[in-house]
C-alpha cells in the first residue's frame, strides 16, 4: 500500500434467503449448480402475463433477523419497488426490489483485524428477488444464450456497508463476520461458490488525510474470500498506479478474472441504466408489528462477535483460535460441549482446529457429521492431558474411535497403548539404545548435537510408542550427560 | 316461447334447473348466432365451440344426474370472456400480435371461479391492445362494430364483450376495467356494466395494464343478472396481494328491492361543456326516475375531477411501460430473430406492439426517467390522493353518486384515430373511479336521436357495490331501456 494514499472501500453483499420457498411464489429453492436448468420455475418467476407476486412471509422473517443482529433501525412501513431493465435473464423486464424506503438501515458490524476492532456501519439492508441466469454457448461458430430460470425470484437481502473499510485485510474480515452471522442465523449457508453469498465491493483511492471520496469502482466476480482479498489489492494497487501517474479512475464495473489474477474492465457509468424505479403497484406495503420484531429480537442467538470475546475472556484462549472456533457456530458449540466434559480449553481448541478441521476438510463435512460426540473428544484430550496416552497414540486412538465409535478409555486400554511412565522401565530403553549405538552416541558427545532427536526416536520405538515423551526426554537427556560427564 | 338467445342469465339458469332446455340446445343457439352476427360486428377474437359444447355436455350430464344437491350455481351457462383474461389452453392475445400464439397455462382467478360454478365459454371477446383504448380500434386483430350501428365503434377496451352481449351472442361476458374498459362500452352498445372496488376482485390472471389501476367486471342485459357473477367473482384470493380479505354479500336481486331514502350525488363536474345535450338530458331524466323511486338527491362537488385525465395518462402509462417490458420475445409470445439480444428486443417489441401501445410505453418511461419522476409520477400521485379525498368527502353526504358514462353516445369509426388527445378525453368520466378505486355501474338510461343508447353510471364508496347493485336493479325494474335489443342484420 502507497503510504501517500488511502482505499476506502464498502461492501454490497447478495445473500440469498434459504428459505423453502422463492420470495414471490411456491416455487422450492434449488441452487442452480446442482439441478437441471428449469425444474423450480412457475407462471409468476417466469413472468407470464397476468400473474402477480406475492411476499414469502418467512423470507422477511429472515430479513429482520438478519437487519436487528446488525443492530438496524427497522422500518415500520417499507416499499417494494420496480427496477426496470431488460435482459433476458430478468423475466419480467423489472426486478422487484426496494429503493426509497428499505426494511432497514443505520446498523453496524464489529470486526477484529490485526489493527484490532472496528466497527463498520451498515447504511441499509433490503429485500428483492434474483434474476435467472445466462449460459453462453458456441457451437459450430454459432453463438447463442441459454437461460436457466431456477434461480429467477429467490428470495435475495441486499446488504450495503458504508465505506469505512480501508485495506483488503478489513474487507476480508467484515464480509467473513457478516457470512458467519448469516450462518448462525440459519439464513444463509454462505457459501460462495453457489453464488448464494455474492460480495461486491466498492474501491476508491484518496490521498491520505483527504476528506472527499475518489473516483470508484465496482469489483464483481469474486467466488472466493481469497478473490476477494486479492481482487480488492489488485484494484487498490491499479488505481495508486493510476494516481502516481496523474491520470484519473474511471467510475466503471470490473471483474475478478481468476486465470489472470486481475480485474478487467466491465461497464463503464456512460452506459448506465436509468432504472426507472417506482413503487411496486401489485404489493401493498409492507408494514412490520413492533411485536413482530420483538419477537424476532428476543430469539436471536449469541452472535459471533459477542461469543469471541466470551471464549476469550471464559476460556482464557487467544483471539486467534477464539476466532477460529466462533466461525462456525456447530464449532463453537460442540468446543463448548467438550469443555463441559472437562477438557482443558486449550487443549480442546487445539484438538478441534487441528486434528477435527483436518478430518472435516478430507470427508467435506460439518463437525456434527463427525460421528464423535463431544464426550467422546473429551474423554481422549483428559487421557492426553493426565499422560496416560501421549499425542501421536492419541491420534492413532482418535482414528480408531472414529470407525468402531468405542470410547478413547476403552481402545487403549485394549490395545494396551496406555502410556508407560515408570523410571526404571524407561531408564533401561534408553540404556538399551545408548549401548547399541556406540557411534551415534560418540558422534552426539563430539557434538552433534541433532542425533539427540535420532536417539529419542529409537528409544520410543523400543518402547513401541507408549513411553512417556516427557520422561523418556529427561532421561536420555540425563544419561547422555552423565556420558558426557564421564569422558 | 322467446329464442333461448333472448333469456337473461337468471331465467337462462332456472330453465336450464327444469329442465327446460339443455346447456347443449343453450349453447348450440348461442353457436348459430355467433355465426350468423360475428361476420358483422367481430366482437370475439378467438371461438372456442369445441370446447363450448364438450362443456355444455358435461354440465348437462351433471344437471341431469338424479340426486346432485350441489349443483354450481351457473352450471351450464355460456359466458364470453375478455381476451385480456386468461383462460387455461385458450390463447390470450390481449388483442396485440405480441401475443397471437399465446395460450396461457393457468386461468385467471375470477375465471377459474365462474368456470367452478359451472360455465361455459364461448370464445375471447375482442379488445384494444392491452386494453389500451375506447373503441377497440387498437386491437391488432380489427374493429368491432356496435350492433347498433355498424358503423359506430362499441367502445372499449372491453368492446367485444359489450358487443357480444348486446347483439345475444352471449348472456354475459367478462370485460375490464382500467379507466372505463366496461363502463363505457356498456355505455355504447346499451348494456350494463359494472367494475367493482379495487382489490375486491382478483386481478391474478387478467394481463396487466396499469396495475393500480385494473380490475375485473363484466357485462350483462341487467344489474340482476351481473350481481349473480359478482358474488362468484369477488372476495380474497391468495394469489393476489392487493385483493381484500372481506365478506362478499351472496346478493340475489328480486322484484321488491327498495331505495327509499338512498342519497344520490349529482357532480356539477360531470356536467361539462361539450356534453352531448341529450346524454345529459337523459341522465338527468334518470335522476329523477331515481328520485320517484324514494331516492334523496342532491348535488355534490369533486372538484378534482378535470384533473384525472392528465393523472391517469401518467399513472396507467408508467405502469404500463413496467407491465409489458416481459413481452421481450424470450420465453413466449413473438420473437424476431436477429443478430443480437438487444435487436432482437427491439425487432420483436417493434413489430410486436401497435402504435398506441408504443406511445403509451412511451409516455410512462418518459414520466418515470431519472429527473422527470417528482415532476410527473410523483405529481400525478398527489393529485390522484385529492381525487381520492373528493370522493370520501361526496361520500360522506351521498350513497351514490349518478353521473354521465361518456360526454357522447357512441362515436363513429375513425373519428378520433387521427387524434389520441381527443380519444382520451372520451375517459374523463370513467377515470376518476378508477384513480379512487371505487366501484361503479353503468346502464342505460335512453337512446339518442340517432337511436345509440346513452348509459349513466352510479359510483359508490369502496366495497358497497350492494348499494350499486340494488340501485340499479331498482331503476331497472321500474324501467325497460335495458330490455332493448339492437336490430343487427
Ligand atoms: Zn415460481
Amino acid at each position: 500500500m502507497h503510504p501517500e494514499f488511502e482505499p476506502v472501500i464498502g461492501l454490497e453483499i447478495h445473500a440469498v434467503l434459504e428459505t423453502r420457498s422463492k420470495m414471490f411464489c411456491d416455487c422450492r429453492l434449488v441452487a442452480s449448480t446442482h439441478e437441471q436448468p428449469n425444474v423450480a420455475v412457475c407462471p409468476v418467476c417466469s413472468g407470464m402475463p397476468g400473474t402477480l407476486p406475492v411476499v414469502n412471509h418467512a423470507a422477511v422473517e429472515y430479513a429482520l433477523r438478519v437487519a436487528l443482529a446488525l443492530e438496524c433501525e427497522i422500518a415500520t412501513t417499507s416499499i417494494f419497488a420496480r427496477k426496470s431493465y431488460f435482459y433476458p435473464d430478468l423475466p419480467k423486464g423489472y426486478q422487484i426490489s426496494q429503493y426509497e424506503q428499505p426494511l432497514a438501515r443505520n446498523g453496524r458490524l464489529k470486526i477484529d483485524t490485526s489493527q484490532g476492532e472496528q466497527t463498520i456501519r451498515i447504511r441499509r439492508v433490503h429485500l428483492e428477488e434474483d434474476t435467472g441466469k445466462l449460459t453462453h454457448l458456441n457451437e459450430d461458430g454459432e453463438t447463442y444464450s441459454l437461460v436457466d430460470l431456477n434461480r429467477s425470484g429467490l428470495p435475495l437481502l441486499e446488504i450495503v456497508s458504508q465505506p469505512d473499510m480501508h485495506s483488503a485485510k478489513a474487507v476480508r474480515a467484515y464480509a467473513f463476520g457478516l457470512r458467519s452471522i448469516l450462518r448462525y442465523l440459519g439464513v444463509n449457508s454462505g457459501n460462495l461458490e453457489k453464488g448464494f453469498f455474492r460480495i461486491e465491493p466498492n474501491v476508491s483511492i484518496r490521498p491520505v488525510g483527504s476528506r472527499t471520496l475518489g473516483t470508484r469502482t465496482e469489483i464483481k466476480n469474486l467466488n472466493s474470500f481469497r478473490a476477494l482479498e486479492r481482487g480488492v489489492t489488485y484494484e487498490i494497487e491499479r488505481q495508486t498506479e493510476l494516481l502516481l501517474q496523474g491520470k484519473d479512475v474511471v467510475q466503471e464495473t470490473v471483474g475478478w478474472d481468476e486465470a489472470e489474477q486481475a480485474t478487467v474492465s466491465q461497464r463503464s457509468k456512460e452506459d448506465a441504466d436509468d432504472y426507472r424505479y417506482f413503487p411496486e403497484p401489485d404489493l401493498p406495503p409492507l408494514v412490520i408489528e413492533q411485536d413482530w420484531v420483538d419477537e424476532i429480537r428476543a430469539s436471536l442467538p449469541e452472535l459471533p462477535h459477542a461469543k469471541f470475546k466470551r471464549f476469550q475472556a471464559e476460556y482464557d484462549l487467544n483471539a486467534y483460535d477464539a476466532g477460529v472456533l466462533v466461525a462456525d457456530e456447530a464449532v463453537a458449540d460442540y468446543f463448548e460441549a467438550v469443555v463441559a466434559a472437562d477438557a482443558p480449553p486449550k487443549l480442546a481448541a487445539n484438538w478441534i482446529s487441528g486434528e477435527l478441521f483436518g478430518l472435516m476438510r478430507q470427508q467435506d463435512v460439518g463437525i456434527e457429521q463427525l460421528n464423535l460426540p463431544a464426550e467422546d473428544l473429551a474423554g481422549l484430550i483428559k487421557l492426553v492431558d493426565a499422560e496416560h496416552i501421549n499425542q501421536n497414540t492419541a491420534k492413532e486412538v482418535l482414528e480408531e474411535m472414529l470407525t468402531s465409535g468405542e470410547s478413547a478409555a476403552a481402545i487403549v486400554k485394549a490395545r494396551g497403548l496406555q502410556q508407560i511412565s515408570d523410571p526404571e522401565q524407561i531408564a533401561h530403553w534408553v540404556q538399551g539404545v545408548l549401548l547399541g549405538n556406540p557411534n551415534q552416541v560418540a558422534e552426539y558427545l563430539g557434538g552433534k548435537q541433532a542425533l539427540s532427536g535420532w536417539l529419542f526416536g529409537q528409544v520410543m520405538q523400543a518402547a513401541e510408542g507408549k513411553a512417556n515423551p516427557r520422561l523418556l526426554r529427561a532421561e536420555l537427556d540425563r544419561q547422555l550427560e552423565e556420558l558426557s560427564e564421564g569422558r | 316461447m322467446a329464442a333461448l338467445t333472448d333469456l337473461t342469465l337468471t331465467e337462462t339458469v332456472k330453465g336450464l334447473r327444469t329442465g327446460e332446455f339443455s346447456s347443449m340446445e343453450l349453447t348450440q343457439a348461442y353457436l348459430e348466432r355467433i355465426d350468423q352476427l360475428e361476420p358483422k360486428l367481430h366482437a370475439f377474437i378467438s371461438l372456442t365451440p369445441d370446447k363450448a359444447l364438450a362443456q355444455a355436455k358435461a354440465a348437462d350430464k351433471r344437471l341431469k344426474s338424479a340426486g346432485d344437491k350441489q349443483l354450481p350455481p351457473l352450471l351450464g351457462l355460456p359466458i364470453a370472456v375478455k381476451d385480456v383474461l386468461s383462460v387455461e389452453g385458450i390463447r390470450a392475445t390481449s388483442g396485440s400480435r405480441i401475443l397471437e400464439n399465446f395460450i396461457p397455462p393457468f386461468s385467471a382467478t375470477a375465471v377459474q371461479r365462474l368456470l367452478d360454478a359451472g360455465v361455459v365459454i364461448l370464445g375471447k371477446t375482442n379488445t384494444d391492445e392491452f386494453a389500451m383504448g375506447s373503441s377497440t380500434e387498437n386491437s391488432a386483430f380489427g374493429t368491432t362494430h356496435n350492433p347498433w350501428n355498424l358503423e359506430r365503434v362499441p367502445g372499449g377496451s372491453s368492446g367485444g364483450s359489450a358487443a357480444a352481449v348486446a347483439a345475444r351472442l352471449a348472456p354475459v361476458a367478462l370485460g375490464t376495467d382500467t379507466g372505463g374498459s366496461v363502463r363505457q362500452p356498456a355505455s355504447f352498445c346499451g348494456v350494463t356494466g359494472f367494475k367493482p372496488t379495487y382489490g375486491r376482485i382478483s386481478r391474478y390472471g387478467l394481463i396487466a395494464y396499469g396495475s393500480s389501476l385494473d380490475s375485473v367486471g363484466a357485462l350483462g342485459r341487467s344489474a340482476q343478472d351481473l350481481a349473480e357473477l359478482f358474488s362468484i367473482m369477488a372476495g380474497f384470493d391468495k394469489l393476489d396481494a392487493t385483493s381484500m380479505d372481506l365478506p362478499v354479500p351472496d346478493m340475489h336481486l328480486n322484484a321488491d328491492v327498495d331505495i327509499k331514502g338512498l342519497r344520490v350525488g349529482v357532480p356539477e363536474e360531470y356536467f361539462i361543456k361539450g356534453i352531448q345535450t341529450e346524454v345529459e338530458e337523459a341522465v338527468r331524466a334518470a335522476v329523477s326516475e331515481l328520485e320517484n323511486l324514494g331516492a334523496q338527491v342532491r348535488q355534490v362537488s369533486l372538484p378534482h375531477t378535470e384533473y384525472a385525465v392528465p393523472v391517469y395518462y401518467i399513472i396507467a402509462p408508467a405502469e404500463a411501460s413496467a407491465n409489458l417490458a416481459r413481452f421481450d420475445g424470450v420465453r413466449y409470445g413473438l420473437r424476431v430473430e436477429s443478430e443480437d439480444i438487444i435487436d432482437m428486443f427491439k425487432e420483436t417489441r417493434g413489430s410486436g406492439f401497435g402504435s398506441e401501445v408504443k406511445r403509451r410505453i412511451m409516455l410512462g418511461t418518459y414520466a418515470l426517467s431519472a429527473g422527470y419522476y417528482d415532476a410527473y409520477y410523483g405529481q400525478a400521485q398527489k393529485v390522484r390522493a385529492l381525487i381520492k379525498r373528493d370522493f370520501e368527502q361526496a361520500f360522506e353526504q351521498v350513497d351514490v353518486i349518478a353521473a354521465p358514462v361518456a360526454p357522447t353516445t357512441a362515436f363513429t369509426i375513425g373519428e378520433h384515430s387521427g387524434d389520441p388527445l381527443s380519444m382520451y378525453l372520451e375517459d374523463v368520466f370513467t377515470l376518476p373511479a378508477n384513480l379512487a378505486g371505487i366501484p361503479g355501474i353503468a346502464f342505460p338510461v335512453g337512446f339518442d336521436s340517432d337511436n345509440l343508447p346513452i348509459g349513466m353510471q352510479l359510483m359508490g364508496s369502496h366495497f358497497q357495490e350492494e348499494t350499486l347493485f340494488r340501485a340499479a336493479h331498482a331503476y331497472q325494474s321500474a324501467s325497460d331501456w335495458h330490455t332493448k335489443a339492437p336490430a343487427v342484420g
